[in-house]
């Protein structure tokens, strides 16, 4: 073979033009990670460099507002923490029993019916989710319990419930599903019933990847915005009462956001601290996520 | 009908459109080794499943014909699944003992029973470990994984695991059909001493299994049963032309 | 003969049965109940003054124009810009890079990179866009930054979709059409990306459904929920429908909750259809 002809090195040149510019399109990537971590980094340097990082971990009072002012992260973590675990206690069994229905009990027709169901409801804004749960869920709460405060954290992490699961649901299913044919029939021929075969051969089977459902769940209600902006309300304290406001982390954010708040001033950092812990938080609990779903794709795949 | 464990009669099965079993009708004598021959596709792991209606777990398949155990029939409306395959224990080809320990996966009949007795759990699983003669292999590592152990091991784990449950009946597939020849010699072992306590229905492609180790014989070919016979009768004298086919090498 | 007592396991299975087919019900009614009440809520404050009004102090004239204008434009921006990157990222990286990079760790590195980006919450975008297109870029709180805000949120998304639907193309295709002596890049724009099209459409619009119904990252970057005039510059102020809902939900007059319910009446419908196609799309597309 001689010597490529001209209309060959074009040819060349244009394919390693196009490759270069899809490289770069990868790079955004880096890009983005490399923005997000700088500017929280940046301010949350600025921010300890006023704070000492001490009390922000253990003073039990958030006041950046306030004329006196207080800057632990507890209420604001309690906060967030409370509401969360509500969500998780709504939508964790439930979401792990109707999983077992779709994938163990219910007929063909039912489960073409109801997965594409569950994703579509997926689909709702939170911000709707919001509105249920100032507007509908609180008011029918207060008949119920007459105590209740018009911004409380049963509210909002009940809805939160509700919206994370279809998709709890959706992912347990498919953890399920995964799970080879040949391990039920095992246990159906010694004579279990499916709610045995489901519980004590199918779960612990698909164990890692419901694991890793379960925290990615917790991250999505951690980073959770506007129903708790909507409906928990403005008081950052610390407390597991679910019957009084609280403040998440997410929820102080838009506070902020939504006043005068100047740039390079002390509350200015402590959006963005907030933002850190957030980031940290969400990215271990992916990273925690991941590592479950390696170890089920390796069992299954 | 003494002597009779199971009485088939008529039995048509159908997957969708496709007929995989006509008019089969055969007895299965109690205590007594029956093995099911036959080229691939003939049916004879169908017919099986039928036996323990693992065939309901498939959506999309329909039988007529009745099944008798013991002159019961195992489709009365009365009759649950799980309570029929209790009586009726199936060992797979595929050995599919559960990601649990060796232990664990024994106990498993006993538990979903309701065995809570820690004693009597650990008396039976030995029990069943030794009838399937895996107790010396496994006594020192009860707790630890069942997938540690080696094919053979997994299969005779397996069928320890249906021993344990008691049954009355035990099916097996082609149980030796994944495994080297030592386990298999062992598997073929274990199934001559079973037949003292158990009534045992094996689909086996190897021929010289079925005449060692099963008192009947029977042959399927695409769906239908065309002989059932004692074994000496089938390997030396069969009645039909396309038994004798088969059991000499002709074809499949 | 040792007794059976099994007859409580069969009893345990059909309660199961029933309570979880009940559950699941049960769920669903709570869903229908809750979209139902904001339907019939919304359903007297929806006419045509109020999808075509601007926001006002009085909430019976006030109206949506001005937000679903911004909430249109900023899905076709976000379109423009993610959907070509995020395709393009995640073909560099399925068809090139797995090439190039093959058992390094950087492939591994770029995948869990993207992963963690698809699960920053969309807040901590907010103050990415925030910094990044608000201040320092000086893009002020316009529909510029809020259309790049948006797209960051979404970039690791779509890459994540696109990158499956790319590996759902059988390798042979690829051999093929390297086998007859095309180019890498001709493989991929002839034969890869229009078997892949219909996946990376579904992800596409899942995606976009989902960015038309973010408030927190808009909110930090500055929609406005008081605006009373239609974006006429990328420079301009903007509002969107979630972030107006969030403003008027907010409010204590019940008469702004009208208009909330109102508003979501029109912002639902459009995005449950929008995901509904894009479900209907990969159905057709795996059935295939």
């Amino acid at each position: 073979m001689g010597k490529p002809s001209r209309k060959l090195r074009g040819f060349q040149f244009r394919e390693f033009l196009i490759e270069f510019l899809l490289a770069l399109c990868a790079l955004v990537s880096v890009l983005a990670t490399i923005a997000i971590i700088g500017v929280l980094v940046f301010e949350t340097i600025l921010f300890f460099r006023n704070i000492p990082v001490g009390s922000f971990f253990t003073d039990l009072q958030w006041t950046p507002l306030f004329s006196e002012k207080h800057f632990g992260i507890l209420p604001l973590l309690s906060g967030t923490f409370l509401i969360t675990t509500i969500a998780m206690m709504v939508a964790l069994p439930s979401g792990l029993c109707i999983a077992v229905c779709l994938s163990e009990y219910a007929p063909a027709s039912v489960r073409k019916v109801v997965k594409p169901c569950l994703e579509i409801l997926a689909g709702i804004p939170t911000v709707v989710f919001g509105y249920f749960a100032l507007l509908l869920v609180t008011p029918f709460l207060q008949n119920l319990l007459p105590g209740l405060s018009g911004f409380n954290a049963l509210s909002p992490g009940i809805v939160m419930g509700i919206m994370i699961l279809p998709w709890a649901t959706s992912l347990s299913d498919d953890a399920l599903q995964a799970v080879p044919t040949d391990l039920r029939e095992a246990a159906y021929a010694l004579g279990s019933t499916r709610l045995q075969t489901s519980f004590r051969v199918v779960i612990p089977a698909a164990f890692s990847g419901i694991t890793a459902a379960f925290f990615l769940a917790v991250a999505r209600a951690i980073g959770e915005t506007m129903i708790v902006t909507i409906a928990a309300g403005q008081q950052a304290k610390l407390t597991i009462n679910p019957l009084e406001p609280a403040q998440t982390m997410t929820a102080y954010i838009v506070q902020v956001s939504l006043g005068d708040t100047e740039a390079g001033t002390i509350e200015y950092q402590t959006v963005f601290v907030i933002g850190m812990t957030l980031f940290v938080l969400t990215l271990l609990l992916n990273l925690v996520s991941e590592h479950f779903k390696k170890r089920f794709q390796e069992a299954y795949q | 009908m003494e002597g009779v464990k199971i009485r088939v009669s008529n039995l048509n099965f159908y997957y969708g459109k496709n007929q995989i079993l006509s008019d089969v009708s055969i007895d299965i004598l109690e205590k007594q080794v029956t093995s099911l021959i036959g080229p691939s596709g003939g049916g004879k792991s169908t017919f099986l499943r039928c036996l323990n209606r693992m065939n309901e777990i498939i959506p999309g398949t329909r039988i007529t014909g009745q099944i008798l155990l013991d002159g019961e029939d195992i489709h009365d409306s009365a009759v649950d699944t799980a309570e029929l395959r209790c009586r009726i224990g199936m060992v797979f080809q595929k050995s599919n003992p559960f990601p649990k320990s060796v232990f664990d996966n024994v106990a498993y009949g006993l538990r979903i029973n309701g065995w809570k007795d820690r004693y009597l759990i650990e008396k039976q699983v030995k029990e069943s470990l030794k009838g399937a003669a895996l107790w010396d292999d496994v006594k020192d590592r009860l707790h630890a994984p069942a997938l540690e152990l080696s094919g053979g091991q997994q299969q005779q784990l397996c069928i320890a695991r249906a021993l344990a449950v008691e049954p009355e009946v035990i099916l097996l597939d082609e149980p030796a059909g994944d495994l080297d020849p030592h386990a298999t010699a062992r598997i073929e072992e274990l199934i001559r001493n079973l037949k003292q306590r158990y009534t045992v229905v094996i689909v086996t492609h190897n021929l010289q299994e079925a005449g060692r180790a099963s008192d009947r014989t029977a042959f399927f070919l695409s769906g239908q049963l065309i002989e059932v016979n004692e074994t000496q009768r089938i390997f030396t004298n069969p009645e039909r032309q396309e038994t004798e086919d088969y059991v000499t090498g002709r074809f499949g | 003969m040792r007794t059976r007592k099994i007859g409580w396991k069969i009893w345990n299975d059909r309660l199961f049965s029933i309570l979880s087919f009940a559950l699941l019900g049960f769920a669903m009614l709570v869903i229908l109940v809750l979209l139902s009440a904001v339907f019939l809520d919304g359903f007297t404050r929806l006419n045509w003054s109020f999808l075509t009004g601007f926001p006002s102090r009085f909430s019976e004239q006030a109206g949506i124009l001005p937000s679903l204008v911004g909430t249109g434009l900023l899905a076709l921006l976000v379109v423009f810009i993610t959907f070509p990157v995020g395709v393009g990222a995640a073909v560099y990286l399925e068809e090139y890079a797995k090439h190039r990079f093959a058992g390094s760790r950087v492939l591994r590195i770029f995948e869990l990179n993207i992963t963690n980006l698809a699960g920053i919450p969309s807040i901590v975008y907010g103050l990415l866009g925030l910094v990044l297109f608000v201040r320092v870029l000086a893009l002020g709180q316009s529909l510029a930054a809020g259309a790049l805000t948006l797209s960051m949120l979404l970039f690791p998304v779509i890459v994540i979709s696109a990158r499956e639907a790319l590996r759902a193309v059988p390798m042979s295709i690829r051999e093929c059409s390297l086998a007859l002596g095309a180019t890498r890049w001709q493989t991929i724009r002839h034969h890869v990306l229009p078997a892949a099209l219909p996946g990376i459409l579904t992800g596409a619009i899942l995606a976009i459904s989902r960015a038309t119904g973010e408030a927190a990252p808009l909110i930090l970057v500055g929609a406005l929920a008081y605006v009373a005039f239609l974006p006429d510059s990328l420079l301009s102020p903007f509002s969107a429908l979630p972030v107006q809902i969030f403003s008027w939900v907010s409010r204590p007059q019940v008469g702004f909750h009208h208009n909330a319910a109102a508003a979501i009446s029109v912002l639902l419908p459009a995005l449950l259809a929008l995901n509904s196609l894009a479900i209907w799309l990969r159905n057709r597309y795996e059935r295939k």
